[in-house]
């Protein structure tokens, strides 16, 4: 068997995500009542990269085998944080961006050393953080308000040459400058190592401890570029707490449809990518079949079912019933 | 001067002494084989010389200069790898991922998968091992690849110490005689070896020089070859070798239809038309090379395999098993001890108590309620009859050690008084007092009316124990062999398929070198 054999079987979640994304989309946009035109793509593209930078934050902790409960909150909290301090001329501005994004680090990081050297579980570790980090956003912004630079909000959520949504480029640009040298790092692969056995990966002298705390450094920096990102879709910030429940949960969600294993170890994070675009695609399919939006919830909780159901056709085939438990 | 020395190194566990004053002296070029029971101190030996765990006192010294290793790292960077036991392979990850874990090549932080690759190519090549695609996934490769990859994996550090524990255990009949081989080329080129095994005629076939252990002592060192077998195992337990295994009781003629009987069994390709019987007091064997079917046969057997076809019939009547909980059930009364006691037949972090009543809950409770007295009382019993040494049943059962766990795996099905027992290769990796305890239970057990059925990979047992084997071949039964029939020589011609009679002075030993050649 040759080597693209062995790249398929390493790979097969993530193909699996981009082939159903590509054909939910298909359906979409051929339904469309006015057709895929630019505005229609970058209001998608917008709202699919907002939940997609979540579901990569995500992505990185549940690859160690832990969860990170706090992306909603951090993501919450970077909104408010960016509703008051992105603003002005282009310095400050610029320092603004930094220091949003530095914020999200150290809640990352936080997350990080209470996981690593308190020995805590990552699930309730992070629920407390996370509640921690929503009451500074609400003291940050108590009632929903603030502004954002506007020219930059504009040129991120708009359109390119060729209308090409500005989102999407910058998402493949985070792939591209974070994700992909991440991955192929070191501290990456140890991150997989930690995820998938964590004795074989002590026995191996990985470096366990820098793997978690980079992971949730970086969990928090993706869940800090989201918030920042909703700041440039609302032009405001708001310290809602149903939004960063929403986040937290659509990421797990996103991160499960993109082949990417709660177990840990396996996976990509371009899965979990797909992953949210297609989370997100459910919901407009809603819409141009005309159902009511009332049953968007429902809806996608079935597609979540039969998606989760789809990895367990497997089993059927198992002849030998202890392989049901590996 | 020595390669590497130890000495005065002693090591405890709480209030439990793990190694005391222990001396260890090994040469460049040659293979150094370190004997010794379960909780002898071997494992806490290796533990120290690889920086797992530090010593409390002593010192080793490598190359003349006085070493301390931190953790595992320090001690490769010094030369000093160590082929574990519990694999320590990551197996989500590729081969050449694993291969080169600790000490990737990198282009500006970047993993080189280019070189990586060939490194492992490399590293593989040395293992013996070129067949294993250094892309595929760790865990798609079946436990004897994954133990090359393994020592593939350690020979990629470049060491100059090279330590394997019970490397082979897990290892095929082929594999096998691939490992040696590497091994003696690797003594040739200067390397020095560790070599831990309960299998004597490994040690026979490779060691130069040996060390036993005691109690956490080393209690003798000598050339390879100088004591003979029955000397080292004296050493060993420190007490008189006596018969290992128990009298058989003489086959009893009966015109009861056998406990249990199996007609024409077969699964997918692995099994095919399995046929037997057991009578009450019986112990039957299954041998063969390991992988030719007899896992498949007794998880068949157990109700853990669907799709099986074929009759299992007991006292005489059919009856469809289709999940160890029929299995169980007191009108069948069958116990499996599993072959992975750590994952199949304990729940490691819970008490001995808690993993000892799991199987029979329901003989100690009533409408769901446990009655504690009852549970009490039988986990008493259980632990004195099988005299498992534990500080008390409130103990995780991961603090025991491996002979004592499986003692516990062993006291559990005992619980609900079976009265068929599968048995997958008990004593792997268990040391001698354990084992003969388990031969003489086994036949106690079947005196008072159990059938047994045993597979093991260790032939000796299969002759010392069996009133008759079944020996399988690529899933079918080659040949039967009653009382006197069973001879290691018997066994091992069946067993590699030999269809006459091999000539009458050929030895065990030849027959195992023809086909390793």
């Amino acid at each position: 068997m040759g080597d693209w054999y062995y790249w398929h079987r390493e790979h097969r979640g993530t193909l699996l995500a981009i082939f159903a994304f590509v054909v939910m989309f298909a359906i979409y946009s051929f339904n469309h009542p006015v057709g895929l035109n630019a505005n229609v793509a970058t209001t998608a593209a917008n709202k699919g990269v907002l939940l997609a930078l979540v579901a990569m934050a995500q992505t990185v902790v549940v690859i160690t085998s832990g969860i990170d409960l706090s992306v909603g909150a951090v993501l919450v909290l970077a909104n408010c944080l960016a509703s008051r301090i992105v603003l002005g001329d282009t310095i400050s501005t610029g320092m603004g961006v930094v220091g949003v994004l530095l914020v999200g680090c150290l809640c990352g990081a936080l997350n990080g050393l209470i996981v690593v050297y308190g020995r805590l579980q990552p699930i309730v570790t992070t629920i407390a953080t996370g509640a921690v980090f929503y009451g500074i956003a609400l003291a940050l912004r108590p009632v929903p308000g603030g502004d954002v630079n506007a020219q930059l909000a504009e040129a991120l959520t708009g359109k390119l040459w060729l209308d090409i949504p500005a989102s999407l480029v910058l998402l493949v640009a985070i792939i591209g400058l974070v994700w992909m040298p991440y991955r192929r790092s070191v501290i990456g692969r140890a991150t997989y190592a930690v995820g998938s056995s964590e004795s074989a990966a002590y026995m191996s002298g990985v470096p366990i401890k820098a793997a978690k705390f980079t992971a949730y450094t970086l969990s928090g920096l993706l869940s800090a570029m989201a918030g920042l990102f909703v700041t440039f879709v609302t032009y405001s910030g708001e310290a809602s707490a149903a939004n960063g429940s929403t986040y937290t949960l659509y990421s797990i969600a996103s991160v499960v449809l993109g082949g990417v294993s709660l177990f840990g170890g396996a996976g990509s994070a371009v899965g979990a990518v797909f992953g949210a675009l297609m989370f997100r695609t459910i919901g407009d399919l809603m819409f141009v079949f005309n159902l009511e939006p009332l049953w968007q919830p429902l809806f996608q909780g079935l597609i979540l079912l039969a998606a989760i159901s789809l990895g367990a056709v497997r089993l059927f085939q198992v002849r030998n019933r202890l392989e049901l438990y590996d | 001067m020595s390669l590497f020395t130890m000495r005065g190194v002693s090591k405890r566990y709480g209030g439990a002494r793990a190694l005391q004053d222990a001396t260890l002296s090994m040469e460049g070029g040659r293979i150094h084989a370190v004997l010794g029971e379960n909780g002898a101190g071997k494992s806490t030996l290796i533990k120290i010389m690889s920086g797992v765990v530090q010593a409390d006192a002593g010192e080793m010294i490598l190359d003349g200069q006085p070493v301390r290793f931190r953790d595992p790292a320090a001690a490769n960077r010094a030369g000093v790898v160590c082929v574990f036991q519990e694999l320590s392979l990551i197996p989500h990850l590729s081969v050449a991922d694993n291969i080169s874990i600790s000490n990737p090549p990198t282009h500006f932080g970047i993993i080189d998968r280019k070189t990586q690759r060939a490194m492992a190519e490399q590293a593989l090549a040395r293992a013996g091992s070129e067949d294993i695609h250094p892309l595929a996934l760790v865990k798609d490769l079946s436990l004897s690849r994954r133990q090359m990859v393994e020592i593939a994996k350690a020979l990629g550090r470049n060491p100059r110490i090279l330590i394997l524990d019970e490397a082979t255990s897990a290892l095929t009949a082929s594999d096998v005689a691939n490992i040696y081989g590497v091994l003696k080329r690797l003594r040739s080129e200067g390397m020095g070896l560790l070599y831990i095994s309960h299998r004597m005629h490994e040690i026979a076939e490779l060691a130069d020089d040996c060390t036993i252990f005691c109690n956490g002592r080393n209690v003798a060192s000598y050339k390879a070859g100088t004591k003979t077998d029955n000397e080292v195992v004296e050493l060993m337990i420190g007490r008189e070798y006596s018969s290992a295994f128990p009298p058989k009781s003489p086959p009893r003629s009966s015109t009861e239809p056998p406990l249990l009987e199996v007609r024409k069994l077969c699964w997918t390709n692995r099994l095919r038309d399995i046929s037997m019987q057991g009578r009450a007091g019986e112990v039957v064997g299954l041998g063969g090379l390991d992988g030719q079917g007899q896992r498949e046969f007794l998880l068949a057997l157990f109700g853990v395999l669907r799709g099986t076809s074929g009759q299992i019939l007991i006292d005489g009547a059919p009856v469809n098993i289709d999940s160890p909980g029929v299995a169980k059930s007191p009108r069948i009364g069958m116990a499996l001890i599993p072959e992975d006691r750590k994952t199949e037949g304990l729940m490691l972090p819970m008490t001995v108590a808690e993993n000892l009543t799991f199987a029979a809950m329901d003989r100690v409770s009533h409408f769901g309620v446990v009655n504690r007295r009852a549970e009490q009382a039988e986990i008493d019993r259980i632990m004195r009859l099988l005299a498992v040494k534990s500080a008390g049943t409130g103990v995780p059962v991961n603090s025991l050690s491996g002979g004592n766990q499986q003692k516990v795996v062993i006291g559990k099905w005992l619980m609900i008084a079976p009265r068929i027992i599968l048995l997958n290769d008990p004593t792997r990796g268990i040391d001698v007092g354990t084992k003969q305890e388990i031969y003489q239970l086994l036949r106690d057990l079947a005196t008072a009316g159990a059938v047994i059925v045993l597979y093991s990979t260790d032939y000796d047992e299969l002759v010392g124990c069996c009133d008759r084997v079944l020996v399988l071949y690529d899933g079918a039964v080659k040949s039967e062999l009653v009382g006197s029939q069973i001879t290691e020589h018997a066994l091992i011609a069946s067993a590699l398929n030999m269809d006459d009679k091999p000539a009458s002075n050929g030895s065990a030993k030849t027959a195992f070198a023809e086909i390793e050649d």
